[in-house]
Formats: C-alpha cells, structure tokens, sequence
C-alpha cells in the first residue's frame, strides 16, 4: 500500500515535469507547425543556469534568472534560426532545430566542461504520508505542474492573446486577416514553452543535484514523446501525455523484471498508439490545405 | 485618387507565373469584381495584395499609401481585410469568440459591444449561436459569420473572395443582398466570383481574368451584356 502511495506521487510528479516539457512541444508544433528539437536543450541551460546562481545561495533567485535567461533563449533562437526558414520546407527546418541543440550542448561542454555539476537547489526533505516516505520535492513538483496547468488552460482560453494563439494554430492565414500579428505569436509561444523548460529544469535538479550537457536530451525525447502520445499541437492532449508516461516509467521501474526496459517499454507505447491511433489521443485530424 | 490602385502585379509560385502583371483600381464607394474561369489567379491576386503571399513585382497602392511589402496584419489595421476563401472561419472557437478575433486590432470595448450587437442584429441567426462552436455551423451560418467578423474590423476597403460558394441558391440571392447592404453603409467592395451574372448585376465595375491577365473591363452592365462574357461566362 504505502509502496503504491509513493509510486503513485513519484509517477506524477515525473508526469508533471514531462507535461511541462510536452507543453513547449506541442504549443510551437501548434503555432509555428515545426518541431523544436532543442527544447529539451534548454532545460539544461535552465539548470546551468541555476548552478551560476546559486553561488548566492538564494533559491528564488536562481530560479528567477533560469526563467528570464531561458525565455531570452528560446526567442533569440527562434528569431535567428527558425524564423528566417518560415515558409522553407518541414525538413530543413527540423534540421536546423537539430542543429541548434548539438550547438547548446556543445556550448554548454566548452563553457562548463564535460563533467556534470552538482547544484543542490533546496533540500526540501521527506515527510511520512499514510505510512508511505515521500520526497516532499516530488509533491513540491506536482503542485507546481499543476498550478501552472490550471493557469496555461485558463490563459489560452480566455486571454485576448490566448485566443489569438487558437487562431493561429487553427489558420495562419485567416488569423492575418484578423489584424494578428503572427510572428508575435510564435515569439510569445516560444517565450511560454522556455520558461516551462526552465522550471522543469529546476524539478529535474530537485530530483537528482547534478547537471551536465546532455541534462535535456533524455528528457526532450521523452516529453516529446508524450507530446506524440497525447496528440501533437493539443494542449490537454501534452499534459494527459505526459502523466501517462511519467506514471508508465514509475510503475515499471518497481519491477526488477522490467526495470531495465523501460526506456523501451515508453516507446513501445508511442509505436503501438502510432498505429492505432496516428493523431494521438487528443489530437485533431487536420485539414490538409490546397 | 482611387482606394485601391494595383499596378503590373506579378506572382510566381516557384516558376511559374501566377498573375502575369495586373494592373486595376477601386474608388471609393464602388463595387468592383473580378471574375473569370477556376485557375485564372483570382484568389492567388486577392491574396497576393494583402499580403498573404509575395509578390515578385508591381505596387499595391491603398489610400495613397505604398502597401507591396507592408504585412497583412499591419494592412488590416490600415483598414483592409478580407473574406477569404472557403469562409475560413476558426472552427474550434465559438461564435461569439470569432466574432472576437474579428475585432483583435481594436482595443475598444465600448466600440466592440456595439459592433458585436450590430453584427447580431444583421444576421439573428448568429446571435442565437452566439456561444456555439463555430464548427458546427451550417456553410451558410458560418459564411455569415465570415463577413461579420471581418466587419468587426471596420474595414473601409472590403475583399470577398467567392462569398457564394457552396451555398444554396437562396442563400446565394441573399450573400449578394447582404453584400450590397454592407456597400451602402460605406464601405467599398472587391468582389472576387465565379458566379458572374449575379455579381455583374451588383457591380459598378468589373474586370475580367484568364490567365493570370485582365482581359477585359467596363462597367457591370457593359461586361454583363459582352458577347464574349456572355459566351465565356454566363452560359450563353
């Protein structure tokens, strides 16, 4: 009992922060129809970040900087390399997003050497809850997922700018004929999905206190796969996602048996629904324009 | 001075040449349509001039103001906008949430509640939708919606292109009605149709493409009683 307690907190709490990552996915696929496949790279400068910052031994600090540095980021990337291939074909821009990610681990490796560092953000401790151990970071985590969930949908469905998004993602080009300015929306997307990315940065730190340059790799693929589980450019769609393979990998790796393949057993997910059901869960079957 | 002055108006998709440089104008107040064959580049030029795709040459000229690089959202605040084709309305929002978007270059609220009650008081059907997903309109309700959200903007200069597709032969009377309702109230119109004779019968004037190229132009009545409109055009 106290054993599923805390794999179910723990498989939520590692839901939560794949959710989090699948969001930044999913909404620039939604918006700027391409997959950013340096997102999960920037989850790691959110963690080197937090480790310069932290030589001021203020937590809320580094957190803020990671955010501000991250959001800095993603709209300078964007701006420099994506946006001068709008209109270029889905291959080439997949590349350089490709690209842009071995140049921030590679850039990360020069600046802070190829040996991970340790960053103890804030040691939060364990509580004892209905018999079961439990880090009290993973509960930290999940409440924070949850929050900005809850404020994500609200802010989509009923912010001037949130709608636009919809319209955006639905129709590029009737969205102009609104008087949208659509490249100022794909640079708020961007800008949303860095800063969610620096703070699943942060809960990655919280979980285990070392960072290195391929801290975002893994969890880029993963997230990225959820994102594809729940049905890309959905919304709800990342966040179901996301729980369900953060919950997949807990669950599994209470088995000794399975314990080892579970890497394989998440993608063997995203294959089997692939086929199932292409669009995901959530996801829209979209028109194809003439 | 016209409105709209269009001059030598060139597009290429990759190689091949779309518009064979156009050149026409609207004035102020009139009804202006282009009408030709599918394929002629109608819709290719209607969204070449507010700047949804590129042109490879010529100028766009909107109330003295050069607009041939300006983007399509800065043309819309100048007071251009346009029904495209196929109605294109956000599917995934409600009516009301359409109606909206429509007014996202005015940050007027007061400005928004009387539009919003004036596209109502157009078209009740909407307004009986109002919290409806739009997707679940029906061609006509969602072409009526169409043309209200893109007056929510206040355009001076209104483009539809092929407000009468797919819709019934009742509706069709009725879009055209509307269409010279919307005239009236002041604003100008660039019509884009395959259905030539109603829309020559509302016109000022009118031109005709084939081809990439204007081929023709008068007024509505002189085009309407062409014998090579009538033959090419209107069936007989």
């Amino acid at each position: 009992m106290e054993d599923i307690l805390s794999t179910l907190i723990n498989g939520l709490s590692l839901g939560g922060i794949y959710a989090m990552i699948a969001l930044g996915y999913t909404m620039v696929y939604g918006i700027a129809k391409m997959l950013n496949f340096a997102h999960g790279d920037i989850i790691m400068i959110g963690g080197y970040v937090i480790f310069i910052f932290m030589a001021t031994h203020n937590p809320l600090l580094a957190v803020a900087m990671a955010i501000v540095m991250c959001v800095i980021l993603g709209v300078v990337i964007e701006k420099v390399a994506y946006k001068p291939l709008r209109g270029a074909s889905p291959l080439a821009v997949l590349i350089t997003a490709i690209g842009v990610s071995y140049l921030l681990q590679s850039l990360a490796q020069i600046l802070f050497g190829s040996a991970p560092k340790m960053v103890t953000v804030y040691d939060f401790g364990t509580i004892k809850f209905l018999g079961a151990t439990v880090q009290v970071s993973a509960l930290v985590t999940l409440g924070v997922t949850v929050v900005v969930m809850i404020a994500l949908t609200l802010f989509v469905k009923y912010t001037r700018l949130g709608r636009a998004m919809i319209a955006v993602s639905e129709d590029r080009s009737a969205a102009q004929l609104m008087g949208i300015n659509v490249n100022g929306i794909i640079t708020v997307t961007f800008a949303i999905g860095s800063a969610l990315a620096a703070l699943a940065g942060l809960f990655y730190l919280l979980k285990a206190p070392s960072v290195s340059s391929t801290l975002g790799a893994m969890p880029g693929i993963k997230a990225f796969t959820a994102a594809v589980i729940g049905g890309i450019g959905s919304i709800p769609g990342a966040m179901l996602g996301g729980i369900l393979l953060g919950m997949v990998e807990c669950i599994s790796y209470k088995f000794s048996a399975i314990a080892p393949y579970t890497d394989a057993i998440e993608f063997s997910i995203l294959i089997l629904i692939l086929l199932v059901r292409p669009t995901g869960f959530l996801g829209k079957k979209r028109r194809e324009k003439v | 001075m016209a409105m709209l002055e269009v001059k030598d108006l060139e597009v290429y998709y990759g190689v091949i040449c779309a518009l064979k440089g156009i050149s026409f104008e609207v004035n102020q107040g009139e009804i202006v349509s282009l009408i030709g064959a599918n394929g002629a580049g109608k819709t290719t030029m209607m969204q070449s001039i507010v700047g949804l795709i590129p042109k490879k040459n010529g100028t766009v000229v909107f109330d003295g103001h050069d607009i041939s690089k300006t983007p399509c959202h800065k043309i819309v605040k100048m007071g251009m906008t346009q029904v495209p084709e196929g109605r294109r309305i956000f599917q995934e929002l409600t009516v009301y949430e359409n109606l909206m978007m429509g007014a996202y270059s005015n940050k007027n609220n007061q400005q928004f509640k009387a539009d919003i009650e004036a596209a109502y008081a157009r078209f009740p059907r909407l307004a009986e939708r109002r919290n409806q997903v739009a997707g679940t309109l029906s061609g006509g309700e969602q072409q009526m919606l169409a043309m209200s959200r893109a007056l929510m903007c206040h355009p001076r200069l209104l483009m539809l292109d092929e407000p009468s597709m797919g819709l019934s032969p009742l509706l069709v009377d009725q879009v055209f009605e509307i269409i010279k309702d919307i005239n009236k109230d002041g604003t100008t119109i660039l019509l884009v149709e395959q259905n030539a004779g109603k829309s020559l019968a509302i016109s000022d004037r009118a031109y005709v493409m084939e081809n990439g190229s204007i081929v023709l132009s008068g007024t509505g009545a002189e085009l309407a009683s062409s014998e090579k409109v009538k033959k090419a055009y209107l069936g007989g």
